[in-house]
């Protein structure tokens, strides 16, 4: 018997309880007996009691019987090998697993008792995986069915134990970030081992290369990530400026003076834009406005590179339209009509209406949307991987190719890496850097929303 | 007493009473309001007389509100909304082609049933309207205009020490006040009240009713009210509307005490609510 026709009988099992404790309620208040809940509230704690401690005992026992056996077969293994390095102990285990999945075949008769020692232990370990699971499954029917009474407050007990399968889920979310930060911080960590933290913060110079051999001649790698940060920052720049005006216009646009035709077309239709994919955003970018604003710049007399800042940033800020767009239509719809009443009763006009009573009220809601679009622009790959080029150029010139932290995240960990180098390592600390970047951008955008809402809720 | 009943009473019905009055400030003639294919008022006429209070009275959806919105153009921010008939401020129509809402409304003030004060401090509430209409020419004749404003929607006293305090951190009588003190800024001649106290508790509500008798010395007021009382308090005329019909207009006493038209009577002994 296997995990999943395991976890499917848990599952029958559990429906049967549930109605099994519900008929068994109905039966004692059809004797005329007041019953403290409802007969399925009865059936449903009958269900979480019968189900929930076997399938936590079966996620647990999957987590943790690999690192048991291994420990097992260790002890199986001939004594000269124990002493072996743990990398190759490890190779010998994926040995034994091996030749113990295609039977018979053994090359390696040293290894035989390991190998027989496993088979014989999968056996015994599904029989008493099984075993456990599904005897603990029934002495826990048989025993809330026991307690099943009038005066067993089943409505209070399921609310309980329903709490802490909804805390056990909003963990899940927690500690998967705290898992990849760990991760990324390790690295990170290593990282630094190597490279001086002040260097990579501070230093001017990116050049992620490093010698494969001792011997060789050159490049020894050089990662000051200041021209990274800075050609994030421009790339934002440039599409924050394109995107927040001409979305927070078309919101209000749409939500003041639109009819109500017009808005019902146009405004799936600028929503669209959000679901283009990037790449493709990346081929109109490089193959399209690059060229042209280099065109447009030649004819100006300016010397454009043909991979720009520029390029990237502007169709990066198209890109990031209807995030703004669509969010603050959204809470400039959630505007009381009392407050465009009370103004228009004063005799404002509607763009006085609009500037002065409108925006101010949906601010908090309207930062948020820049905010959110600030993190999509910071977090962007593709567009800028195509129309920005890869050179770390530390310049504020628009018009010069420059990369961004993300960008070089990718094309360091492109292809095959060795995960000691520092070139590979860097990514993560960008990685780490840009976390924090978005984490603190997160926090003050809260932190200004909260503000205002204080003010004037 | 049903609506079958009522709809026989007012069918072709001409409103009782006195509609008109000497001393005219706005003057409705023939008025018709649809919204979309419904109509919701039928050929009212009626004067409002300069310094005068006069309360519109009636039950929920008898048009009183619709009425009232239509004297400053309210109801243009109405898409369905139509007007017919003519509408007379100081003997100019207010639905001519030529008439601008914003100078109309800078006249003709409102306040509204549910308190709005803007998202702004209190100091910016009241100066709101001054400043779009250019009325100081510096900082301190705003400030003037500001503690003038206040001080006669009697509320000054409560707020001068936090003019920069958000309006909407007052309670629910004083914004209703903050809210009124926004109007006279602007100085209107005509002031609408939309059920202006039916979120307020009963000591806010006598505040404002003392305000509103204060403020008819410069201003013509129109008031849509649920609570006869306060329209007897409050007023010099009482109009009556039924299901967008103006059925009676006569000095406040008289309706109170011997109402001419029979739902008049009904609806003020409490037989329809």
């Amino acid at each position: 018997m296997n995990f999943s026709s395991l976890l499917i009988i848990v599952l029958i099992v559990l429906a049967g309880a549930y109605f099994l404790g519900r008929n068994r309620a109905r039966a004692i208040s059809h004797q005329g007996m007041r019953m403290h809940s409802l007969p399925n509230q009865y059936g449903t704690l009958m269900a979480l009691w019968t189900g929930v401690p076997a399938l936590i005992l079966l996620v647990a026992w999957q987590l943790l019987e690999t690192p048991i056996i291994n420990h097992l077969l260790i002890a199986k293994l001939p004594a000269a090998m124990q002493a072996a390095e743990p990398a190759i102990i490890e190779l010998t285990i994926s040995k034994v697993y091996n030749l113990a999945a295609s039977a018979g075949i053994n090359a390696d008769p040293s290894l035989t008792p390991a190998v027989e020692h496993l088979i014989a232990l999968n056996e015994r370990t599904l029989l008493l995986n099984s075993g456990m699971a599904l005897s603990l499954c029934l002495i826990c029917l048989v025993v809330t069915y026991k307690r099943i009474s009038p005066n067993l407050r089943a409505r209070v007990e399921m609310e309980k134990i329903v709490n802490a399968l909804l805390l056990a889920s909003s963990g899940v979310a927690v500690l998967t970030t705290i898992g990849i930060l760990a991760s990324v911080l390790l690295e990170a960590w290593m990282f630094f081992q190597i490279v001086n933290p002040l260097d990579f913060l501070f230093g001017t110079s990116w050049s992620p290369q490093v010698a494969l051999r001792a011997d060789q001649a050159g490049s020894s790698g050089s990662f000051g990530a200041v021209p990274l940060f800075a050609g994030t920052v421009l790339i934002s720049l440039i599409a924050m400026i394109i995107a927040v005006p001409i979305g927070l216009m078309s919101a209000i646009y749409l939500s003041e003076y639109a009819s109500s035709n017009v808005r019902k077309y146009a405004k799936p239709a600028l929503e669209v834009l959000a679901g283009i994919p990037t790449v493709v955003y990346g081929f109109f970018a490089a193959l399209t406005v690059a060229p042209l604003i280099r065109t447009l710049g030649a004819d100006l007399g300016l010397d454009v590179s043909s991979e720009s800042a520029l390029a990237a940033g502007l169709v990066m800020g198209i890109m990031i339209i209807p995030f703004v767009s669509s969010l603050s239509d959204d809470v400039i719809n959630a505007v009381p009509q009392s407050l465009r009443d009370g103004s228009f009763g004063l005799g404002a006009t509607k763009n006085e209406t609009i500037r002065q009573v409108v925006i101010p009220a949906a601010l908090p809601g309207i930062v948020g949307a820049i905010m959110l679009a600030v993190s999509r622009a910071i977090g962007e790959t593709m567009i800028v991987a195509m129309a920005a080029g890869l050179a770390a150029n530390l310049t504020a010139n628009p018009l010069d190719s420059v990369t961004t932290v993300t960008v070089q995240i990718v094309t360091l960990l492109v292809g095959d890496q060795e995960f000691d180098s520092p070139k590979t390592l860097a990514a993560f600390a960008l990685g780490l850097v840009l976390f924090l970047t978005t984490l603190i951008l997160n926090f003050v955008a809260l932190k200004i929303v909260q503000k205002y809402r204080e003010q004037y809720d | 007493m049903n609506d079958t009943n009522s709809m026989k009473l007012i069918e072709n019905h001409k409103t009782t009473g006195e509609p008109f009055s000497k001393d005219v400030k706005i003057s409705a003639r023939n008025v018709d309001v649809f919204y979309g294919e419904k109509q919701a008022i039928y050929d009212a006429s009626l004067d409002i007389g300069k310094n005068e209070v006069i309360a519109l009275i009636g039950p929920s959806g008898c048009g009183k509100s619709t009425f009232l919105r239509t004297l400053n153009r309210m109801n243009d921010t109405i898409d369905i909304c139509r007007v017919k008939g003519d509408i007379l401020l100081d003997n100019e129509n207010i639905y001519g082609a030529h008439v601008d809402t914003v100078p109309l409304r800078a006249r003709v003030g409102m306040v509204f049933q549910k308190p709005n004060p803007f998202p702004k401090s209190i100091y910016d509430n009241v100066a709101y309207g001054p400043r779009i209409h250019g009325l100081a020419q510096s900082r301190v004749e705003l400030d003037e205009i500001v503690e003038k404003s206040l001080k006669r929607a009697g509320l000054w006293n409560e707020v001068k020490d936090r003019l920069h305090a958000p309006g909407t951190g007052l309670s629910g009588g004083q914004q209703q006040r903050l809210c009124i003190a926004r109007t006279i800024a602007v100085d209107p001649e005509v002031i609408l009240m939309d059920e202006p106290c039916s979120a307020l508790d009963p000591i806010a509500t006598a505040k404002i009713e003392e305000l509103i008798d204060e403020l008819r010395e410069k201003y013509t007021i129109a008031i849509v009210t649920h609570s006869m009382q306060q329209a007897a308090r409050v007023s010099q005329r009482t109009a009556y509307f039924h299901l967008g019909q103006l059925v009676e207009v006569n000095p406040t006493e008289k309706v109170f005490t011997k109402p001419e038209h029979k739902l008049t009577e009904a609806y003020i002994t409490g037989r329809f609510g």
